[in-house]
């Protein structure tokens, strides 16, 4: 398998790597480039844990290949703090207690960020239909849709 | 004994959080497959296609010869395990036979994941396939092919074939006389499919050994002392020379309580002679871990016009794997456990079949009996036109009840927990068309078992636990709490963590329901030693009795007003530690005894759609007594997590195999569990009636909450319907072929 270099940009950094032409994002940000904030639970776009953006569009990095985000934007879940400020929705989901494991966890804040950058004021059908794709198996959603719901109100209320 | 006393509590019961949080939600927390080490490898494993076959030969050259290729393994590379190890070695790698599909035959490391893939290809396995069996009931029949022969225990009665291995019986009275004294009865006949736990992280480990027999293992599990424990026995090593540290865990619920890939990548790590990491894919996870059960159950039941039940009887076949255990026991027992009973009899019956080996999932095997007992119990309900909720109340267990399985109940929390269904706004809200409401009671042992702490007071007052159970839902958060408490100081001068198995005595795994009874328990016992020690050495100090040092309010006082010495708070003794005697610390380790049991009752709404079959859950309500609930959001975590695991298994989760014996859905696309756009919100009520065998009153509260949903679910869709569905799981197709069937 040849390999490409391939220049982009991942939570606001150039960065800059070589990577099998096969391999997903989700490989070169885990297995090359240390990144192991970025979950598998599948590798086939089923669960969700790999949920990353580029380009501000959702995806799962298991089914977007390394090569493709060339000169791309590249948003995970290192990049969601700014420096040791968490994100309202990293803060709300800590104080809601919305994660039991945590392995759905950075997906599910990808994603959920990802919807209130397009949607402010989601209603609940809007959050669960939106997160559909991010599988949690230990807490039953409930606490992580009152989460993103907190977070919404929160961010309208600093936003009014 | 009593160990409860009731106090005003001024930590417990607050919504704190936990110490590992910040690192889950920035990425920085190190699962199973998020390490590696300097020269590491990768391992891949080669899975048999075949429901069951003789290996006759396995051909390992072409992939030895395969550049980057440092190691391949096969059986032969294995010693003859420790005895009673057999069926744990051979589950990791075949012997000499496959037995299901996905059955571990050989394995490789490589310096890549493409190269271990590649040479994965060039292994040459001869097979010999042999007839196989995977649905419960063929297994049982005489004539059925046999997947283990000789196994059959003695108590097993005549009847069956012999993959029916194991027989259980519990209970008391008379059934043939409670069924005679009844105004009405019921027989009836339930099947539940097998479901898996589903964890979203896969299996994965880091393994190190060294030709001297020492190694090193980090890997996600509920319990790393038994992956260390079982690792050796099957590598024919010593426990003190592997030292086993578990990361965080990405969910486990009883799937990952033993060992799959772990002694393999010790073995590839031995002859490779470099670290090996060894990652599952979702398929192997599903092929190839522990799913739960798939049953046949039957069910009589007798009850009087007025409600009361005469006779209960289930005998209860569940369909284990290839290998002989399972939890027929664990099904039979709390079958019935709700109700006071006079007549009262369980039969369980462990069957083998062509599937993987089962692994524990969630109060395993009470759900499946759960669901039989209370279908048949609240179809007797209809029947008679009474309410489910009054026929419950009226036959519930209570204090001093012989239970189904044989001991008498310490005070429990049933009645109210029951008592409570009245005072929802759900059980009191109208129904619509084609909508149905399910009620249902739950039951788990709880346990408490082998635990092991340690805990030390610094010498700045803070305080640190170290212990050794997998913290999975905030058990850290939960020990810390209790040791707050217990010192009468903030939540924030405790660290609570979980330490490798060379830092600390043996502990059971994050199993049982066990973790913040039990462990939360022994780091008590320390705080108190903690707190003697410390009383010893200031009536040293201030030349008192011992009994004149007082512990109040997170201080040391001095009862002899005489000498007028002000109260010690913890930073002021811990930084005289060094004078009065060096370090202050406790350990303790002990079988944790006095788990009390805990009820559930769950009522659920669904609404079945008439043309297609298809069940939605429109609101659900779970209610459990915690006895005391250290945090409440994960108590009520645990109650909304069980509950729609429940769920998925009642309406959508299914191994579904072929003809061929081969799994047909093992990808998380066809096995399809809840995603939160099938989900309602999950409310909960946590009732508190202290266990009187823990300090604060503490209950296990992980698996009793997936124990009802079966039945709540099935009783709610089938009321819903019209028409009593037998059959889990609940899926359009089966709840559309009931709607037709009823016209």
């Amino acid at each position: 398998m040849s390999s490409t270099h391939v220049s982009t940009t991942i939570n606001g950094q150039a960065v800059e790597y070589v990577c099998p032409n096969d391999a997903s994002l989700l490989e070169v940000l885990r297995d090359q480039l240390g990144m192991t904030g970025t979950k598998e639970g599948c590798g086939s776009g089923d669960c969700g844990a790999c949920s990353v953006t580029v380009d501000g569009r959702l995806v799962c990095s298991c089914l977007v290949l390394g090569v493709e985000a060339q000169n791309r934007q590249v948003e995970t879940i290192e990049g969601m703090a700014d420096k040791n400020q968490l994100h309202k929705l990293q803060q709300v989901f800590l104080e809601k207690a919305a994660l039991q494991c945590g392995i759905c966890t950075p997906g599910i804040l990808i994603a959920a960020r990802s919807l209130l950058e397009k949607n402010p004021d989601p209603t609940e059908k809007e959050v669960r239909y939106w997160i559909a794709g991010n599988l949690c198996r230990c807490t039953g959603y409930d606490k992580i849709v009152r989460a993103i719901l907190e977070t919404a109100k929160q961010l309208r209320e600093e936003a009014a | 004994m009593s160990e409860y006393q009731a106090k005003e509590f001024k930590v417990l019961g607050q919504r704190l959080q936990r110490p590992d949080g910040i690192d889950k939600v920035t990425g920085r927390a190190k699962y199973g497959a998020d390490t590696e080490a300097a020269g590491m490898l990768h391992g891949k494993i080669l899975r048999s296609p075949h429901a069951h076959a003789r290996i006759l030969s396995i051909d390992t050259s072409a992939a030895e010869a395969l550049n980057g290729v440092k190691a391949v393994v096969t059986r032969a590379d294995f010693p003859t395990a420790a005895k009673g190890y057999e069926d744990v070695q051979d589950n990791c790698m075949a012997g000499e036979r496959a037995l299901y599909d996905g059955h571990a035959v050989a394995a490789v490391a490589a310096t890549s994941k493409r190269i271990a893939k590649q040479a994965l290809k060039l292994i040459k396995v001869e097979y010999e396939t042999l007839p196989h069996v995977t649905e419960v009931e063929a297994a049982i029949t005489v004539g059925a092919p046999i997947v283990q022969a000789g196994q059959v225990s003695k108590r097993v009665p005549e009847g069956y074939s012999d993959n029916v291995v194991r027989y259980v019986s519990f209970g008391h009275g008379d059934i043939d006389a409670g069924i005679a004294q009844a105004d009405a009865t019921i027989e009836r006949t339930y099947r539940t499919e097998a479901s898996h736990q589903g964890y979203i992280e896969p299996h994965a480990c880091l393994a190190t050994l060294n030709e001297d027999g020492r190694g090193d293992l980090w890997v996600c599990t509920q319990g790393h002392f038994w992956i260390r424990d079982m690792s050796c026995a099957v590598l024919g090593l010593e426990s003190a020379n592997l030292r086993v540290t578990a990361s965080e865990i990405g969910g486990g619920f009883g799937g990952k309580t033993t060992v799959f890939i772990e002694p393999v990548a010790l073995a590839l790590s031995k002859k490779s002679g470099h670290a090996v990491k060894l990652v599952m894919t979702r398929e192997e996870v599903l092929r190839a871990t522990g799913p739960t059960i798939s049953t046949l159950m039957h069910v009589k039941l007798g009850m009087t016009n007025d409600g009361r039940i005469t006779a209960a009887y289930a005998k209860l076949f569940y369909q284990s794997g290839a290998y002989k255990q399972g939890c027929a026991d664990f099904g039979a027992m709390p079958a019935f456990a709700p109700y006071d009973l006079e007549n009262v009899h369980t039969e369980g019956f462990d069957v083998v079949t062509n599937r993987p080996r089962t692994a524990s999932y969630r109060a395993p095997g009470a759900p499946t009996a759960c669901y039989a007992a209370e279908s048949a119990i609240d179809e007797l309900c209809q029947q008679l036109n009474l309410d489910p909720l009054a026929v419950r109340l009226k036959n519930a267990a209570k204090e001093g009840t012989k239970s189904s399985y044989g001991p008498t109940y310490e005070d429990h929390g049933l009645i109210q927990c029951l008592e409570a269904v009245k005072d929802t706004e759900h059980w009191n809200a109208p129904l619509g068309a084609n909508q149905g409401r399910g009620l249902a009671a739950g039951f788990w042992f709880n346990f408490g078992g082998e635990t092991s702490v340690s805990t030390f007071l610094n010498t700045d007052g803070s305080i640190t636990v170290t212990e050794g159970n997998p913290d999975i839902g905030g058990s850290r958060a939960s020990i810390s709490m209790m040791v707050a408490e217990e010192f009468g100081i903030n939540y924030d001068q405790v660290r609570t963590t979980v330490t490798d198995t060379g830092s600390m005595g043996q502990n059971e795994p994050t199993h049982g329901s066990r973790v913040t009874f039990a462990v939360g328990m022994a780091a008590i016992k320390c705080s108190r030693s903690i707190k003697a020690e410390i009383a010893q050495r200031l009536a040293k100090t201030w030349d008192v009795a011992v009994d004149q040092v007082s512990w109040q309010d997170g201080k040391a006082h001095c009862l002899d007003a005489s000498k007028g010495i002000e109260p010690m708070s913890l930073p002021e003794i811990g930084a005289i530690a060094n004078n009065t005697g060096g370090p202050i610390g406790a350990h303790h380790g002990s079988n944790m005894e006095g788990a009390g049991v805990a009820f559930g009752v769950h009522i659920c709404d669904t609404e079945v759609d008439p043309e297609t079959g298809y069940v939605t859950v429109q609101r659900y309500t779970a209610i459990q007594d915690a006895g005391k609930a250290i945090q409440p959001d994960y108590v009520e975590g645990q109650l909304q997590g069980g509950a729609v695991q429940g769920i998925g298994w009642a309406l959508n989760e299914e191994y579904v195999y072929g003809e061929d014996g081969r799994l047909q859905n093992p990808g998380f696309l066809d096995y399809r569990i809840p995603v939160a756009s099938d989900m309602p919100m999950i409310d909960t009520v946590i009732i508190e009636v202290p266990n009187p065998g823990h300090p604060f009153g503490v209950r296990g509260v992980g698996e009793t909450p997936i124990v009802p949903p079966l039945a709540a679910v099935g009783n709610a869709v089938s009321r819903a319907v019209g028409v009593r569905y037998n059959h889990l799981p609940m899926s359009p197709p089966r709840v559309l072929a009931g709607i037709q069937a009823a016209k």
